[in-house]
């Protein structure tokens, strides 16, 4: 019988200890405090002092494959501004996500009771986001003339008087591709408006150098981000959960590269002490 | 003719765009505007051209009976029935094409494929994240510190997240930037090189 060499690590003895260290947290409270970062809490403070009826704007970019790290940015964002009676404008430029942000916004909206049209517009997609975000800057009806559920933008009560991103309050970016370079570039960089941004922890070290230029007022960097925004907004929910299973299978993985260095080291003594 | 037509166009497209942008006039606007529909009409001609060519080129390869050609099969019956769906019982929350097509294939499938990778990064960080040399050291206790920095279990460890912001806020950033303007030179050069004809790379 073969020995069991914890050195030598079979793939599947990985594969297993991964999944019990997602899934078993998953029976266990969730941490009760998670430290929160200045720029989660300038995208919270900013949308917190906004008076009823702003309108805030969510651009939706993610599928379901990113959808345990960014819906849960999506909701939190989408209470707050519905507990305090803001208007949301949102329009998703991934083609793969439609559906899912269309469904997440209809969930929050039946929540506070709120009404399509009135208190919330869902413009859908479209192709080029480049495109798309350039022709919003003139007129959100150059690149929507109607909203997902084919009524025109004119006919809708709440588009009334909002012709482009000046009529907006802020801009949330919630997205899991380089699709914020769009919105930075083509949006903010063009148009001047209050632009921060959600990413997924992956690409969230890449946009912190528009921070200090101011490009960016605010950044949401990945599940971890979307825990301390639902910590500021007392809404702790799939996120906060969330911060238990990382924090398990993310020191699962150290061990795993300790124990893959140590298990080197081991054997190019062993190789060095024959020759 | 063929050649330079293009390239007339092009050079008068770009330059008009770019000094577009200091002209703060309603008639210059007006003519942005009339621009970026065109760029949408133009994309949509894209979207055309590559459902096309995927179609083409998999009906290729279930006519030659290649390799994995019944993968083809399965991915043009899927475009024809997300298309159909959508076309024939809308895209709404009540149509066929959200509660089948969405719901119940697309949206389980791509999660599913991206949680695999939770398993595969396991698997690669055991076997291949070695301390080899000085610089992949630096690399591997910079990932180390910065994972755990980033979930709660992190910041009961004294250091961590002070390193964790460190490393994030200083060189990862400078890092950043030094690409990011790299990358705007290098654009600004191509893009001036494509507009004046140097490199006509949609002409090939």
């Amino acid at each position: 019988m073969a020995r069991f060499n914890i050195l030598e690590l079979d793939r599947r003895f990985i594969f297993l200890m991964i999944f019990l260290s997602v899934l078993t947290p998953l029976f266990l409270p969730a941490p009760k405090t998670v430290k929160v970062s200045p720029e989660v809490k300038k995208v919270y403070d900013r949308i917190e002092a906004l008076p009823a009826g702003c309108i805030v704007m969510l651009a939706c970019e993610y599928d379901p494959s990113m959808s345990a790290e960014m819906s849960p940015v999506n909701m939190v964002v989408l209470r707050q501004c519905f507990r305090k009676n803001l208007r949301v404008l949102t329009t998703c430029l991934m083609s793969n996500g439609v559906s899912l942000v269309e469904s997440e916004i209809n969930l929050v909206a039946a929540e506070y009771d709120k009404k399509n049209g009135v208190d919330y517009v869902y413009l859908g997609y479209k192709p080029y986001p480049a495109a798309i975000i350039l022709a919003m800057g003139e007129d959100f009806r150059l690149a929507f003339p109607s909203d997902f559920y084919n009524t025109r933008l004119d006919d809708i009560p709440m588009m009334k008087g909002v012709k482009n991103y000046q009529d907006v309050s802020l801009v949330l970016a919630i997205t899991s591709t380089s699709g914020i370079d769009y919105w930075i570039t083509y949006g903010q960089g063009r148009y001047r408006f209050p632009l921060a941004a959600a990413a997924s922890a992956v690409m969230a070290p890449n946009y912190y150098n528009y921070l200090d230029s101011g490009q960016l007022f605010g950044l949401i960097g990945g599940l971890r981000g979307a825990a301390e925004y639902e910590q500021l907004a007392k809404k702790p929910a799939a996120a906060t959960k969330g911060m238990l299973v990382q924090s398990v299978s993310h020191l699962l993985i150290v061990g795993l590269i300790v124990l893959g260095n140590v298990s080197f080291f081991v054997a190019r003594r062993r190789r060095r002490g024959q020759e | 003719m063929q050649r330079l037509l293009p390239r007339i166009i092009t050079f008068v497209c770009g330059m008009f765009l770019a000094i577009q942008y200091f002209i703060p006039h309603k008639s210059s606007e007006k003519v942005y505007e009339t621009s970026i529909d065109w760029l949408i009409i133009v994309g949509v001609f894209a979207i055309v051209l590559g459902i096309l060519s995927l179609v083409t080129v998999n009906l290729e390869k279930i006519r030659r009976k290649s390799a994995g050609y019944r993968h083809a099969w399965v991915l043009l019956a899927g475009l024809v029935f997300m298309v159909v769906a959508g076309i024939v019982t809308g895209t709404g929350q009540d149509g066929l094409f959200l509660r089948l097509g969405y719901n119940a294939i697309l949206n389980p499938i791509t999660a599913t494929m991206f949680a695999l990778l939770a398993f595969y990064i396991a698997s690669a960080a055991y076997r291949a994240f070695r301390a080899r040399s000085v610089l992949a050291t630096i690399l591997l206790l910079s990932a180390i510190i910065v994972m755990l920095g980033r979930v709660p279990a992190g910041e009961v460890i004294p250091g961590i997240p002070w390193l964790t912001d460190w490393l994030i806020n200083v060189p990862n950033m400078a890092a950043k930037r030094a690409i990011t303007i790299g990358l705007g030179l290098g654009g600004s050069a191509t893009a001036l090189k494509i507009v004046l004809g140097i490199e006509a790379p949609h002409l090939r």
